[in-house]
């Protein structure tokens, strides 16, 4: 049950995201004693990746073990009082404030000695109105989303994210299609696919744009991590028993239909991911699940200005050092958001994050048993996630299966020509001002689904490589989270407070 | 769709769609509950007028914008049906004008 703070508080700790990366800086914050509280926007803890519904007996999902014991030491921290853990908070803009005065703090250590240091300020909606929540220390745990890649007729409805097929199966109970097409790259698209069959779609095939054979020319990283490969393998077999036709080197390179998706045209890629004339395909469904890696959600730490940089598989990611800290003094980072490597990296590299975040405002020692013992689970699950960008890269091709006339910005509709002509005939050189040219991403989701890919058509006709300025003009999201004007004129004016009371919509 | 692996949930909820009776098993989205029901697009676009529905599932794309009693603009995959819910289908922008 999300906690109700009855006065304004200063917690030790703020953890933004209740994922995998989340709950473990949470929870090991709390338990070194630090006073945490543990935003989220949904309405349960998980995030993505152990999304579920209410009596989830957990049989759809992987890792369930450790969500259960993660969530045991969750209640057992909010039950003394230890983590405020308030769901339902989506934030929407992050604040480092020097030198406030303290509210009053909720530690019983130290605190006179950090009494002017910087606060950090969330501005969170909940139950219609805005309000705030206020700590010493953040850990960044905002997790990522699906990575897209336009092609004509990816606006159809029934062409959906492999991550919305599987949150509308996990979370809702509800299978995305009767007969479906999974396409993109990376390891993800597996589970998405056996998950579709298990739960009745006919799954009318599985295409991976790579060659995942990749992750065999690293055989001591393959061998450190076999659980993963096994699992693969697994799923392999499942999608062979079944008669799931799987291709790698091919994807969806166009959906059809009039008013929904009645099937696609799938096309055989050379290396660089163009499409092959002459092997197009076409097969015909209802659905099209489909994703391209993930993207880090970082505009919370754009808030704080913590530095990024393009990681190895194309995302802007937030730079932080082996103990989970940023560019930004108290500010920490962990899971997805310094850079996609999985739930198994995301809980250690939260543990040690919360490690670090709750002895900098305590003053406890951070135990250096416990730390050698988590960098030494860290070494071989790091080593794989540097892996999977090897083993799945997104190569430039792709630009080939977007026409003109292909449809790049969902919200604003904006057309691949009015990017291109943005610089050809208007003199745009980056993303940002081809963006402000041409509209796309200005849109409601703020640039969140077509970023990469428009960042990639202006540095094409650019005729240069994307650069991490291009992607940091997409991800400039100054209000993270929808709030009307009335949520606003309904905050609290007294400060910081807590939840009034829990309200699901 | 199937509902095969799908145990029901205890409690099922009644709204509308544009005036046609619907039912929802308790907690779950309006997305879910029209995607559930063969409902594929309740959105129509500003500018060409094209349908839309479920993209990303999880509040990220704003695609799936549906009218809520009377309130427009609501993401459907993240709006939980509540009991005697009015939801119509949205055309442009509806009237969200200060949603921000």
């Amino acid at each position: 049950m999300p906690t109700t703070p009855s006065e304004p508080v200063l917690y030790d700790v703020l953890v933004i995201g209740a994922g995998p990366a989340g709950l473990a800086a949470a929870t090991t914050a709390a338990g070194l004693g630090a006073h945490v509280a543990l935003l989220d926007a949904a309405a349960r803890p998980g995030g993505q990746y152990w999304r579920h519904r209410a009596g989830d007996d957990g049989r759809l999902h992987h890792d369930w073990g450790k969500f259960r014991a993660l969530r045991t030491s969750l209640d057992a921290a909010v039950a003394d009082g230890r983590i405020a853990y308030l769901s339902d908070h989506p934030c929407w803009h992050l604040e480092r404030v020097p030198n406030l005065a303290p509210a009053g703090s909720a530690s019983t250590a130290a605190t006179a000695a950090t009494a002017d240091a910087a606060v950090f300020i969330a501005h969170v909606v909940h139950a219609g109105a805005d309000t705030e929540v206020r700590a010493r220390t953040v850990v960044l745990a905002t997790g990522a989303y699906d990575r897209q890649l336009p092609f004509p007729g990816w606006t159809l409805p029934g062409v959906i994210t492999a991550g919305g097929a599987q949150a509308l199966l996990k979370g809702q109970g509800v299978v995305a299609g009767k007969r479906i097409v999974v396409a993109g790259t990376g390891p993800f698209l597996f589970p998405v696919a056996v998950g579709l069959l298990h739960a009745g779609a006919e799954v009318a095939g599985v295409y991976e744009a790579g060659s995942p054979t990749a992750m065999l020319r690293h055989p001591v990283t393959a061998a450190r991590n076999a659980s993963k490969l096994i699992e693969g393998a697994g799923y392999m077999a499942t999608l062979l028993r079944n008669r799931v036709p799987y291709r790698t080197r091919r994807t969806v390179i166009a959906a059809h239909g009039e008013t929904e998706v009645t099937g696609v045209t799938t096309a055989a890629l050379d290396a660089e991911w163009r499409a092959i004339p002459g092997t197009e395909e076409q097969v015909a469904c209802d659905t099209v699940a489909t994703g391209y890696g993930f993207t880090p959600q970082v505009e919370l730490a754009a808030d704080l200005g913590c530095a990024m940089a393009m990681d190895a598989d194309g995302s802007l990611a937030v730079t932080a050092d082996e103990t989970g800290r940023s560019s930004v003094d108290g500010a920490f980072v962990a899971g997805e958001a310094r850079g996609v490597g999985g739930s198994a990296l995301a809980v250690v590299d939260g543990r040690i994050a919360g490690l670090h975040a709750a002895a900098s405002v305590t003053g406890a020692q951070v135990p250096p048993a416990r730390l050698a013992t988590l960098a030494r689970l860290r070494a071989p699950l790091r080593a794989f996630a540097d892996l999977l960008p090897v083993a799945f890269p997104v190569k430039p091709g792709w630009r080939t299966w977007v026409h003109d006339d292909t449809t790049v910005c969902r919200c604003e509709e904006v057309p691949a020509t009015a990017l291109r002509d943005a610089v050809t005939e208007m003199g745009a050189e980056d993303a940002r001002s081809a963006k402000l040219f041409a509209r796309a991403g200005m849109g409601l989701c703020q640039g969140r689904v077509c970023g990469y890919a428009a960042s990639g058509l202006v540095a094409q006709a650019c005729g240069r490589e994307v650069t991490a300025d291009d992607l940091h003009s997409t991800i400039r999201r100054p209000i993270a989270w929808p709030v009307t004007l009335g949520a606003l004129a309904a905050g609290n004016p007294d400060g910081p407070i807590g939840a009034p009371g829990s309200n699901p919509r | 769709m199937s509902d095969r692996l799908l145990s029901p949930s205890p409690g099922r909820v009644a709204f509308t769609f544009d005036g046609r009776p619907m039912e929802a098993q308790e907690g779950q989205s309006i997305a879910a509950a029209l995607m559930a029901a063969g409902i594929r697009s309740w959105r129509t676009t500003r500018v060409e007028g094209k349908p839309r529905g479920l993209f990303c599932g999880i509040g990220i794309c704003y695609d799936c914008l549906v009218t809520v009693n009377g309130e427009a603009s609501r993401r459907a995959c993240l709006t939980q049906v509540c009991e005697g819910d009015t939801v119509q289908h949205q055309e442009g922008a509806g009237h969200a004008d200060d949603a921000l």
